[in-house]
């Protein structure tokens, strides 16, 4: 069992990690919020939404859903492919999180990208408890983010519906880290595959029903030239990549 | 949906969320499969110009203001993007710019 003042000790060592977060985190969640809002949502759904998903981009992609039909299937199979990139961070972690005992399911649960990157790179000070460090820095991380889409949602609730696009934020969002990702990537085919596979299936299918017949379209188009594709994307880092 | 659909909906969303949080614990204590690590370095390029399409599909360009605020909003967003390389700035910017065309220019 940990010494008295562990968790002080460890609370300190995790605080200034997760302030370069905290801008971001609280304007990202205060523009899902308010997005959610905008759509009609109720004002805690956002809040909900930071608890039980905890992750950016699928929260965004699911309000925009929640006004439609229900469809679990469809919600499930996209949230899985959004957060697929959690699969390698859960890789890179199988090690730090040895022993963790009773902090391990929730610092599984609260892996977002932030908290995996400072979990993954900090080196944790001499003296300080590696568990608790990380446990810290997962629970601020998440807090911040709980903050901002209660507030969005609280804010966006007041914003009058004829005010119009707002929605346009998740758009600029995802064209940001499509952007990112381009200026980063070895390669163009998979991004481009990504475009012209998602438009050709919306063509076909029509607005409700593209999304799993695009991904599968994507699925086959990048698996297809694997021969020649693995060399060039392997120059990168496993545990790297949003 | 109703309310009660939404909830599930989101809580759906939480468990696929989680699986592929908690999966490598589980099933890749051993280092993961080659094919996996491969789509892991190939898909995000993809899964981002997927999402990117999709916030575009109630767009059309033949009727309306034919997508022309969107293919500004996202000039707007992209360009500050790549002058400041700063994520929040870029958003703020393309979002403001695509609400005044959307209010005041494409009534």
């Amino acid at each position: 069992m940990a010494r008295p003042g562990t968790k002080t000790a460890a609370f300190r060592a995790a605080l200034p990690l997760s302030v370069p977060i905290m801008a971001g985190f609280v304007f990202l969640g205060i523009t899902c919020g308010v997005y959610a809002s905008s759509l009609g949502l109720p004002w805690w759904m956002p809040t909900l939404m930071s608890i039980a998903i905890f992750g950016g981009s699928a929260e965004f992609i699911v309000a925009s859903m929640l006004p439609g039909a229900f469809d679990p299937l469809t919600t499930f199979a996209v949230v899985l492919v959004v957060q697929a990139r959690h699969l390698f961070y859960g890789l890179s972690m199988l090690e730090p999180f040895k022993g963790m005992g009773r902090k391990k399911p929730y610092l599984i649960y609260a892996m977002c990208d932030e908290s995996f990157s400072i979990n993954y790179s900090a080196r944790v000070p001499e003296g300080v408890d590696r568990g608790w460090f990380m446990t810290f820095v997962s629970l601020l991380n998440q807090s911040l983010w709980v903050v901002g889409c209660t507030l969005g949602g609280i804010f966006g609730a007041m914003i009058p519906l004829t005010v119009q696009g707002i929605s346009f934020a998740m758009t600029a969002l995802f064209v940001v880290i499509f952007l990112d990702q381009w200026l980063s990537e070895p390669c163009h085919a998979s991004s481009i595959t990504g475009l012209i596979a998602t438009a050709a299936a919306l063509l076909v299918f029509g607005t409700d029903n593209f999304l799993i017949p695009a991904m599968i379209a994507i699925l086959i188009v990048v698996t297809a030239p694997r021969a020649k594709l693995e060399p060039i994307y392997s120059t990168r880092d496993d545990a790297e990549g949003r | 949906m109703t309310i009660l659909q939404q909830v599930i909906t989101v809580l759906v969303a939480g468990a696929a969320t989680v699986l592929t949080r908690a999966l490598p614990f589980v099933a890749f204590r051993n280092g993961a499969p080659r094919y996996v690590r491969y789509l892991g370095r190939v898909l995000p390029g993809a899964v981002f110009g997927l999402l990117v399409v999709y916030c575009l599909k109630d767009v059309d360009v033949f009727a309306g203001s034919h997508g022309v605020p969107e293919a500004l909003g996202i000039l707007v967003t992209g360009g500050v993007y790549v002058w400041r390389r700063d994520m929040l700035w870029a958003i703020l910017a393309g979002t403001l710019s695509y609400m005044a065309l959307v209010n005041l220019v494409f009534v």
